[in-house]
């Protein structure tokens, strides 16, 4: 195969990416800026934006599952789509880019600010990965190795993100960009609670763009559980501790390391003291 | 290796050769000398070179010839030949919404996408729509004005 393929099905996109290696080019909204302009493309090209498979939203068991070439436009209109995730992609971009963006690009770029991860992975989705042979479920929060490193063996293809329904979780979701469109984040801050009779049975918490992958603590969150209700000043300096271990900023043309240490504890502190009871 | 890729353009049958992955502003520009639609950043960023693809707006810069094969494309010069083209007109030369001009296709091109699915907007909605076009001459006040103006005048008809 050479200059660009449009397989019909996604039995045949598996198989060809089987075959020999090609980049996968979805909505285009990062590649095309990175190739747009120049030519020959280094390589094959598949193009998979419109196979049906991977296009579909729809509820199975207690789960959504969102096809990995869905648009963010397509997610912010279904009526599947539970409103915590939505927050996110509502504050992705800008319209024209939403419309052909897909969710599947914005994991599969594995930038560490990419905003649908931390909220995919404070709700334990899941996702199916398939090859030509063989199918794989992975949590959403292992996705990301490294910067620009997904976890992707030769020949697999992202093609769907299964999303628990359950509970219906209180959600808080903080971006902090220069601007409400077209800007990526500094940090990005997800929080949900799962209350009963007004008090927290469940919490997750989730930052993006502070470390080389999304910053989620299991003990952290058992930790604030069992820290009583409200919590004190000093729990809630104890726990701000424990997460600052885990962040590791960087300085760079968006942000400067203690910017993003200083607004992401602070976001923290703010949802422990008054966000979670609200 | 080129392709030949079929599309329908302001309402016309378009067919032609092209590498596959060749952007869909170059094609429109170039071969189709529909010189309305700018390049003003080329990533996405601006919404100069907005148009709509199946009726929905898209930053051409980023759409390569393949996704545009089988769709309907609307430029600015196709959306000319429309009444509600001929209303946001006289709404953006009465507020003053147009001083260069370089971004007031893309401009246009967003408000057409915002009233075909909701022709009441609210303010909010029309900030929304219009977030992802930059004005380097500032006129968003009087921008807004003008399709909020248009969405008003266009519920009275």
């Amino acid at each position: 195969m050479t200059g660009c393929c449009r397989p019909e099905t996604l039995e045949d996109a598996l198989s060809i990416l089987s075959r020999q290696g090609a980049q996968v080019l979805a909505g285009g909204t990062d590649w095309m800026v990175k190739h747009g302009q120049q030519g020959p493309h280094g390589g094959p090209v598949l193009y998979i934006a419109e196979l049906a498979e991977l296009r579909q939203i729809a509820v199975h068991g207690g789960e959504i599952h969102i096809g990995a070439a869905c648009t963010l436009t397509e997610l912010l209109e279904s009526p599947l789509v539970p409103d915590c995730l939505k927050q996110p992609l509502a504050q992705m971009a800008s319209p024209a880019i939403r419309n052909i963006a897909t969710i599947g690009g914005n994991l599969c770029n594995a930038s560490p600010a990419a905003d649908a991860l931390p909220m995919l992975s404070a709700m334990d989705a899941m996702l199916s990965l398939r090859s030509h042979k063989a199918e794989e479920r992975l949590p959403a929060e292992d996705f990301l190795l490294a910067p620009g490193k997904p976890r992707l063996a030769q020949g697999q293809l992202l093609v769907e993100i299964h999303v628990p329904l359950s509970p219906k979780w209180d959600c808080v979701y903080r971006k902090v960009g220069l601007r409400r469109a077209n800007s990526l984040s500094k940090v990005s801050f997800c929080a949900l609670s799962d209350k009963k009779a007004g008090y927290v049975q469940d919490v997750r918490i989730a930052f993006g763009a502070v470390a080389p992958r999304v910053v989620r603590s299991r003990e952290a969150e058992k930790r604030i559980l069992s820290s009583g209700h409200p919590l004190t000043d000093d729990q809630i300096q104890a726990i701000a501790a424990e997460y600052g271990k885990l962040l590791k900023p960087i300085d760079d043309a968006r942000s400067s390391r203690a910017y993003r240490r200083e607004v992401s504890l602070r976001l923290l502190k703010w949802y422990l003291r008054e966000g979670m009871n609200a | 290796m080129d392709e030949t890729i079929s599309f329908v353009l302001n309402g016309k049958p378009a067919s032609l050769r092209t590498d596959p992955l060749r952007r869909l502003l170059d094609i429109l520009r170039e071969d189709f000398a529909l010189t309305g639609t700018k390049e003003g950043c080329g990533q996405g960023e601006c919404g100069a070179c907005a148009v709509l693809l199946d009726g929905q707006l898209v930053n051409s810069c980023l759409v390569p010839a393949i996704a545009v094969s089988g769709k309907q494309v609307l430029t600015i010069e196709g959306f000319r030949a429309t009444p509600r083209y001929a209303l946001l007109r006289a709404c953006f030369e009465q507020a003053g919404a147009v001083q260069c001009g370089f971004c007031t296709p893309g401009m246009l091109m967003a408000a057409e996408a915002l009233l075909r699915r909701n022709p009441a907007p609210t303010q909010d909605e029309i900030r929304t729509a219009l977030s992802g076009n930059l004005c380097r001459c500032t006129g968003y006040a009087a921008i807004l004005k003008a399709v909020e103006t248009a969405a008003k005048e266009g519920m009275e008809r």
